[in-house]
């Protein structure tokens, strides 16, 4: 067995202005996955904001969609180096989820359908940085992609954008995730290149 | 319940592990049995379910889908994660 080496290999690497650095421009959308894709019926789909007092705020689908929704148009930046620029997504902000969540936490430890976990500061989720999104390219949110819903924080690492997202629990500490416990960083910066713990 | 009061034992540093996981770690680890710590399913590593279109290469149990190992090459180190694995049954 080989070790692996991150990023798709064969690929041509370009860069541009408007790409952060070892970042190469592509135009599909690759599908990066670390276990099989969760099938979660609609009628049982769930968000829950957990907070530090054990709070849960939670949404069913139908709760979710009578949000009111936005559509921002991103770069998104992989870790395995590929950026795809100027995506258009639809979901929901959320400093709007947020918005009735008394807390005091400073992180959020971001939980999926299927196990996955990623960990970020909660300020990253705030201040138009952050959405539950279930629309890419005017199209309902392809399971392989993350659907039902996925998270979209296009500002950090695509792999903190975490696919079937269930819920985000809030916390004092700030509790690694599933690939910031193998070696990838607890912030993920691109453009300061933050990939590895000690970037 | 109080734990009881734990004296420390003879014990030599990790620097005498370094012959016999040199050993363990030269040896083609997917001839290994691996037994899943979610739901004790034993087989060969071989066997396990992997996913390598992903910032690391994930290896998941055939029978429950739970992660049973995970390793990650960053451009100095190799990260291995085994918190998924009881024990490898390594053939010598
Ligand atoms: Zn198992």
């Amino acid at each position: 067995m080989g070790i692996v080496t991150p990023g798709f290999r064969g690929r041509p690497r370009s860069s541009g202005p408007d790409l952060p650095p070892g970042q190469y421009l592509t135009h599909d959308f690759p599908v990066l996955s670390a276990g099989p894709t969760p099938r979660v019926p609609m009628d049982r789909w769930e968000f829950v904001i957990t907070t530090e007092t054990s709070r849960a705020h939670r949404w069913t689908w139908a709760d979710m969609m009578a949000l009111p929704s936005e559509t921002p148009t991103v770069d998104i930046h992989c870790v395995t180096k590929w950026s795809k620029l100027g995506t258009t997504w639809q979901g929901v902000s959320l400093d709007t989820l947020m918005s009735d969540v008394d807390t005091a936490a400073d992180y959020a430890l971001v939980q999926s359908y299927g196990g996955y976990t990623t960990n970020l500061p909660l300020t990253d989720l705030l201040d138009g940085q952050a959405w539950l999104a279930y629309k890419f390219d005017g199209e309902d949110l392809h399971p392989e992609h993350g659907g039902p819903a996925r998270m979209l924080i296009p500002h950090l690492y695509f792999w903190k954008s975490a696919k079937w997202v269930r819920g985000i629990q809030l916390r004092f500490d700030n509790e690694p995730g599933f690939w910031e416990t193998a070696g990838y960083h607890d912030y993920g910066d691109p453009w300061r290149e933050q990939r590895y713990q000690g970037d | 319940m109080i734990e009881p009061r734990m004296d420390l034992g003879p014990h030599l540093d990790g620097n005498v592990l370094a012959g016999p996981l040199r050993e363990i770690f030269a040896m083609d680890v997917t001839a290994a049995t691996s037994r899943c710590a979610s739901c004790g399913a034993v087989g060969a590593v071989a066997a396990l379910h992997v996913y390598a279109n992903a910032p690391g290469m994930v290896a998941r149990c055939p029978t429950c889908e739970e992660v049973v190992l995970r390793m990650v090459r960053t451009p100095d180190a190799a990260w291995l994660d085994m918190r998924g694995t009881v024990s490898l049954r390594i053939p010598m």
